[in-house]
């Protein structure tokens, strides 16, 4: 049986023709549109490494079928820095050693990226790290972590109102 | 996983006929489906994904002040929706206790009410489950049975229902509306999971095909929004099921408890509301004694089924102390960690 959806992955505009419908939101990217960055940890909701954007949500694309997608926005790891330039997250992570062997971090980052944009944490510490559980880091590298948002979280904002003061 | 039809309807009516065929099965977001399919426990020939059914992701206040939450609505969508969360507070700390945030951005109300038992027997393949293999045997009971049911449990399964969201909907009398072959109907949602008999296999009591399309929460119940609050015991701070929760809501007047509401989650195959404990202090003060006199009868018929006898302790000081903070008020802002015991405390922060 086959299906076609469309979807926009980081950007780009890509039509698949799926085979078969077992295919996740993570398998699609990880070995049809070669985009490695995504990570398979446990491929059962637990760890956070597969965690993307759909539609500027979080969510664990290990869980979602990718037949289940059409018409969706994709936003994965690839598509966060702008040619050279890191995305404020990526760069607060390696600021503040959020990271020991990195096979997390793609999850952590775009897990971070999607707390950031709900904006549930205010600065507190407490929140964010509640609100970064579902990324699992063996590493332990959480303090760090933490202090990444955080840093980030204020970058953004300050980027946001210095467009609003040059509008 | 084993090869599946996909058939994504496009209204309900079509789904409804498309889950006919004998081995289908509804697929909302997915997060509890998607796994047990992929560790063997589902093995469904035919997929019928909701997720696209026109209509079910609204929250609708209703004319008398009641709410009506679309099936599809997403977790977080619900907990974040500032009527919601000011008029029922007690269902979205429950809610987002549960799971992980990119859970909740995909994890629907409806699904909510359909996942399945955590039970590690229930999802090993190698062990015997009556609840996967109707007569196979049950290897939890004298298994690694800890966190298993002390209430309504029978020898042929002792697993619980793992949800936090049902816990305070099942004390604040929620709705389920359900459409399926012959029809529309309501269910209570206390009527909506079944004991395990000696049938465990039916985990509800929909019948083939039904499709949960809403959830009601009625106007009377946001009279205990001043003072209701989820506790949920877990075995790390974060992202992990209740060992044992409650819901305990409070309508006060002056010093006196006109009306509580009062239910568990952990403890047993479904959300466990606690009537009797609810009765006792309708007209009572709020004392220590009234609240460890409800904790009591809330746990009088529990008995271990395993190892787990410490958990119906557990449960009657989460309950008490459930009471407690439901007394003290339901706090003006969402605590930072929800429904935890380390974070009751403005300013104490679980790590230092």
């Amino acid at each position: 049986m086959a299906l076609s959806i469309s979807l926009s992955v980081n950007g780009q505009p890509r039509d698949v023709e799926l085979d078969d419908p077992r295919v996740t939101l993570l398998d699609l990217l990880r070995e049809r549109l070669v985009l490695a960055g995504t990570k398979k940890g446990c491929d059962r909701g637990q760890c956070g490494a597969c965690t993307v954007l759909v539609d500027g949500r979080r969510i664990n694309s290990c869980l979602v079928l990718a037949a289940s997608l059409d018409g969706a926005e994709v936003t994965t790891i690839e598509g966060l820095a702008q040619g050279e330039t890191l995305h404020p997250v990526q760069a607060a992570f390696i600021a503040h050693d959020g990271f020991q062997c990195g096979y997390c971090t793609p999850g952590q980052i775009m897990s971070a990226v999607g707390l950031i944009a709900e904006g549930h944490a205010g600065d507190d510490p407490e929140r964010i790290r509640e609100l970064m559980s579902g990324n699992i880091c063996r590493c332990a590298a959480y303090k760090g972590i933490t202090e990444a948002v955080l840093e980030a979280q204020q970058t953004l904002a300050g980027a946001d109102s210095s467009r609003r003061d040059a509008a | 996983m084993n090869r599946f039809d996909y058939i994504q309807p496009a209204s309900v009516a079509e789904a409804i006929a498309a889950v006919s065929e004998p081995g289908s099965v509804y697929l909302g977001a997915g997060t509890n489906l998607l796994d047990l399919m992929k560790i063997g426990v589902s093995r469904p020939q035919r997929v019928v994904d909701i997720t696209r059914l026109p209509g079910l992701d609204r929250i609708d206040w209703l004319p008398d002040g009641g709410v009506r939450i679309g099936a599809l609505v997403r977790n977080s969508d619900l907990a974040y929706d500032e009527r919601f969360a000011k008029t029922f507070p007690v269902v979205a700390e429950a809610l987002l206790s549960g799971a992980s945030a990119q859970l909740r951005n995909a994890a629907t109300v409806g699904g909510n009410l359909m996942q399945r038992t955590r039970c590690a027997y229930f999802q090993d393949l190698g062990s015997a489950c009556n609840r996967r293999v109707p007569g196979s045997g049950c290897d939890a009971l004298g298994g690694q049975s800890r966190l298993h049911a002390v209430l309504g449990w029978s020898e042929h399964c002792i697993a619980t229902h793992p949800s936090d969201f049902c816990v305070p909907l099942v004390a604040l009398d929620a709705m389920v509306e359900v459409e399926g072959p012959r029809g529309t109907r309501e269910i209570a949602l206390d009527s909506l999971h079944a004991l395990p008999g000696s049938t465990p296999e039916q985990e509800t009591t929909l019948a083939a095909g039904e499709l949960i399309v809403a959830l009601r929460l009625p106007a009377e119940v946001a009279s205990f929004a001043d003072n209701a609050r989820y506790l949920k015991l877990r075995e790390r701070t974060s992202y992990a099921f209740a060992v044992v929760s409650a819901a305990a809501a409070l309508e006060m007047e002056g010093d006196t408890i006109r009306a509580a509401r009062i239910a568990l989650g952990g403890v047993a195959a479904k959300p466990w509301r606690a009537r009797e404990a609810e009765a006792s202090l309708a007209g009572a003060k709020p004392t220590a004694e009234a609240f460890a006199g409800a904790a009591e009868l809330a746990l009088a018929e529990a008995r271990p089924s395993g190892a787990n006898a410490f958990k119906i302790e557990l449960a009657r000081r989460i309950v008490a102390r459930a009471l407690n903070f439901a007394l003290a008020g339901t706090p003006q802002e969402m605590p930072a960690l929800p429904a935890s015991p380390f974070s009751t405390n403005p300013g104490a922060y679980h790590v230092a």
